[in-house]
């Protein structure tokens, strides 16, 4: 039980740190502001049925104008049926007022903000009226980290890190490292982009955008295997290998484009990065759907634990019978698929492809692997680790965003968190950080 | 010998190692001016002992004197300062450097933080040539042949004025022609009243060394004699000599036909030309001093390595026997001497390591049944009687007994007929030991071949129907273990005494 802990500790530190920044983001939300009109639409219907007749008033060329405007075309949409919209002065309410009374009705409530709350005439109906309700809006305490906007601009920000941290752990459970994915991702989605360019650019047909990321993801993955062959077979460290691909693949990119970013795309390129799928954005989709995939892979197929037993002891699984070579090629493999796929979500979140893309990234990607528990000596961590480092990382750069930090501030606290995480890791295998200190 | 104080006095040490005592209530001296041969068996607990002097094992209990003053050696700058010096076999020095740099290494002459390395080269002239040796200063150690840089091992041991030189096998490497200037450097280091524990597999050498000499068997100094008052056949009897009845099984041979067989097999200096054939229900042990080429024979027929020649047949199919793949797949396996570095992913669980080998069986297009793959394997925890807490269990947190099972459980669950065993009881406690005995019996009765790698001659003997005994890579020849063989022949044939 305490080991179940210790492997998902990183789920309290993403808690904390979400609750942290959602404190420290609390901000006095505007009474009459968007979110404003949806809380005083859910106050009007439990107060009356849509049957009932409610007044919703408002100055005209006010804040309080537009927005009784507003809810009261919210509750129209709601099957309100008499609802009674008086934008004007106080005389025009006078007159309203007069109007439903000569009819025999009194309403069920008045609605109205702002300056509408200083007219006399308001003042005098509700002497008059006791039983006639005056809702008007008010202040509230809002965060916003927790607005689903920043969320969602979370996720978008760490989509491709993260994409690509799955194959990143795969590797580093075998006790390699892969250095090569940030220029994947250029090389990535400069081949796609340059693919949707040679098919009719701006007019290409969606099928030229599907074709462009196949061909581009498989390029990567292709890549990526070569350099697992050279691993695999001529033991040539993993850090060199990946190192010498990295080059390759930045200047490759530069060289296929000369240089310039590629803009003669197709809308439906912005499809898969931008684009959502039953309300829901398609990089939430796409995260989950791998996520899932690469755990289930991991944790219930022969090659994941074959994964596991290299990256644990090499000649012990080869000695197993585990083709060795074959799982090295393997996770180097789906490292460049994933990389590549990356450059593909980068380029259509951008609506672009440029060989600059992705600088650093391999950086932002081995933090994100390390952070979410998975050793460097390889052997052991797990797939929804990843996932919770790269979302501590992501988090921490939005709420210092939101905060205001420098942005040399931030690299400097996103590096510490980095060592912080690693010291932890190290704590835990020692059994506690009072027996790391004593060695 | 002289009655004066011991400079050196070891008494009652004892020392456990998890699952083993590996000293029990040793004595041990040395006087000034002596040479003290440390006689016994792999794994008698010479090493043990040695390390305790060079600070990489302290005694659990028991006292270390130097002149008659205890002392307590908790590192090797602790065995440096109390006037020991240790001579591994892994020699300690740094091969990209000079001697010069290797004889100065963490004690630099500096001059404002500038090595001085004209008084360095100065005083290391000094300190080759008190031994004799003419050894260019700023050649490059990995250049040197081995008794050389043996030699600059020892004068950077006496440079600092060390009295008490402990050597660990160290004609083990050397030529004939090497061995005797070793020897002109040890009688020249007793002159000068240096004390000197010199420790050896050759019985002939010790004559002409030694003074006096002290035999460990299973961690008990069995007993201390004067060289010149001791015969071959009473040193070898010391070193082997112990009741086998008891502690192995018995068992019924029902021998079948012929299972594996091996033909030439050879690699580089290490395995040469061995054949040898196992039949059906058979345990076959190789015997030989540790660096016989036992193992690495071992590794050739498992595929762990690839040998330069020879075939090898399991059930007359040649094997190709280039992988550990290949040879699994014809049903060999190997349970390997390094159950921590080749046989157990540690940090994996009993079952993770269980299937490793099985999972092909326990897949379908690559998705794991993880149910049939717990339900086998928890029928054999039940016929191995393997104690675990639950199958997740780590694997590296288990006792060496149950760590062995779960190895053999995993090859067994690969139904392989050929099984190889390299030192299958290492580091495993008395109880453990009989049990994996009686797997052994059970698995032979079964009709499997076994093949046994001990260096354990007890257990040789006690558990073989017959004797392989390899030296220096060839066997050096094969003997039938029936009820009257003594164990003297086996030793004798390993440490090429003339008596097969």
């Amino acid at each position: 039980m305490k080991r179940r802990i210790g492997e998902y500790g990183m789920v309290l530190v993403l808690i904390a740190l979400c609750v942290l920044f959602s404190l420290l983001t609390l901000n006095r939300e505007g009474a009459m502001s968007g979110a404003g009109v949806e809380r005083m639409v859910g106050e009007v219907s439990r107060v009356a049925g849509p049957a009932s007749t409610v007044l919703v008033v408002g100055a005209v060329n006010k804040v309080s104008g537009e927005f009784a405007t507003k809810v009261a075309e919210k509750l129209n949409a709601e099957s309100f049926e008499k609802i009674q919209t008086v934008v004007g002065n106080p005389r025009d309410l006078r007159l309203a007022w007069d109007e439903k009374k000569a009819a025999g009705i009194v309403p069920v409530a008045i609605v109205g903000g702002g300056d509408v709350l200083n007219w006399t005439v308001l003042t005098s109906i509700l002497t008059e009226h006791p039983e006639v309700k005056l809702l008007s809006p008010t202040e509230r305490m809002q965060s916003d980290f927790l607005k689903r906007s920043n969320l969602l601009a979370i996720v978008d920000r760490i989509v491709v890190i993260a994409v690509i941290a799955i194959g990143m752990t795969l590797i580093i459970l075998t006790g390699g490292i892969d250095l090569s994915v940030g220029s994947l991702i250029a090389l990535s989605a400069v081949i796609a982009t340059l693919l949707m360019k040679a098919m009719g650019g701006l007019e290409a047909s969606p099928w030229a955008v599907l074709l462009g990321f196949v061909l581009a993801t498989a390029a990567c993955g292709l890549i990526g295997a070569a350099g697992g062959f050279l691993v695999a077979q001529f033991k040539v460290a993993p850090f060199i290998t990946t190192l010498g691909i990295m080059m390759m693949a930045r200047g490759g990119a530069f060289l296929l484009t000369d240089g310039f970013s590629i803009y003669q795309v197709p809308d439906s390129l912005t499809w898969l990065g931008q684009g959502a799928t039953a309300g829901i954005p398609n990089t939430v989709i796409l995260l989950v759907v791998l996520y899932v995939a690469a755990h289930l892979f991991m944790s219930h197929t022969r090659y994941g634990r074959y994964i596991y037993a290299v990256g644990g002891n090499e000649e012990a699984a080869r000695l197993s019978g585990v083709p060795v070579k074959a799982v090295l090629m393997f996770v180097f493999l789906v490292g460049g698929l994933c990389a590549g796929f990356g450059g593909c979500i980068q380029a259509s979140q951008l609506n672009s492809g440029a060989p600059n893309l992705g600088m650093m990234f391999e950086l932002y990607v081995i933090a994100a692997v390390v952070v979410g528990g998975t050793s460097l000596s390889g052997g052991s961590g797990k797939i929804f680790g990843t996932l919770i480092g790269a979302f501590i990382i992501s988090v921490i750069q939005n709420g210092m965003n939101l905060l205001g930090f420098d942005s040399y501030l931030q690299q400097v606290v996103l590096g510490a968190v980095i060592l912080g995480a690693v010291l932890l890791d190290k704590s835990r295998q020692t059994g506690g950080l009072s027996k790391l200190l004593k060695r | 010998m002289s009655e004066a104080a011991p400079l050196l006095e070891m008494k009652g040490i004892r020392k456990r190692f998890p699952g083993v005592l590996a000293l029990d209530g040793v004595d041990l001296t040395v006087q000034e001016g002596e040479v003290l041969a440390l006689l016994g068996e792999n794994g008698a607990g010479k090493s043990t002992l040695i390390k305790m002097l060079g600070g990489a094992h302290q005694p659990d209990e028991g006292e270390i004197r130097i002149n008659e003053k205890p002392v307590s050696i908790s590192s090797a700058k602790d065995a440096r300062d109390a006037g020991i010096a240790v001579i591994y076999q892994e020699f300690n020095l740094v091969p990209r450097m000079t001697v010069l740099e290797n004889l100065f290494l963490g004690r630099e002459k500096t001059r404002l933080g500038w090595i001085d390395e004209r008084s360095e080269r100065e005083q290391a002239i000094e300190w080759l040539s008190r031994l004799g040796l003419d050894i260019d200063p700023d050649e490059c150690c990995g250049d040197l042949s081995v008794a050389r840089q043996q030699a600059v091992e020892i004068a950077r041991a006496l440079s600092f004025d060390a009295r008490i030189l402990v050597m660990d096998e160290p004609s083990a490497v050397l030529t004939d022609k090497e061995v005797e200037k070793l020897f002109g450097i040890v009688k020249e280091l007793r002159e000068n009243g240096i004390g000197i524990i010199y420790i050896s597999h050759r019985l002939d050498e010790i004559d002409e060394i030694a003074d006096r000499l002290v035999v460990l068997r299973d961690g008990k100094r069995i007993g201390t004699r004067e060289v010149t008052e001791t015969s071959r056949d009473e040193l070898i009897e010391m070193m082997v000599g112990r009741s086998l009845e008891e502690e192995f099984p018995s068992r019924d041979v029902n021998v079948g036909e012929e299972r594996l067989r091996v033909e030439n097999l050879s690699r580089g200096r290490f395995v040469r030309d061995v054949s040898f054939s196992v039949r059906a229900g058979e345990i076959v042990g190789f015997s030989g001093l540790v660096g016989a080429g036992r193992t690495e024979a071992m590794r050739l027929i498992a595929g762990a390595d690839v040998r330069d020649r020879g075939i090898i047949c399991v059930d007359g199919k040649e094997v190709p026997a280039t992988s550990p793949r290949s040879s699994i797949a014809s049903g060999i396996c190997l349970l390997s001497e390094d159950r921590k570095g080749e046989g157990l992913v540690l940090n994996g669980s009993a079952v993770d390591n269980f299937g490793l080998p099985n999972l092909r069986r326990f897949s379908r297009f690559g998705v794991l049944d993880e149910t049939e793959e717990r339900e086998e394997f928890s029928s054999y925890t039940e016929e191995l009687s393997i104690r675990l807490s639950s199958a997740d269990q780590r694997v590296g947190d288990l006792s060496g007994g149950n760590q062995q099972k779960v190895v053999l459980a995993k090859w067994l669950a690969r139904h392989a007929d050929v099984i190889l065993f390299d030192e299958p009881t290492r580091g495993i406690d008395v109880g453990a030991k009989f049990e994996i005995y009686q797997l052994m019996n059970r698995l032979a009765a079964a009709g499997k071949a076994i093949v046994m790698v001990s260096s354990e001659l007890p257990e040789i003997m006690g558990m073989s129907d017959r004797i392989i005994v390899m030296r220096e890579g060839r066997i050096a020849g094969e003997l039938k273990n029936t009820g009257d063989l003594a164990p003297e022949e086996v030793l004798a044939l390993a440490m090429n005494e003339n008596a097969a």
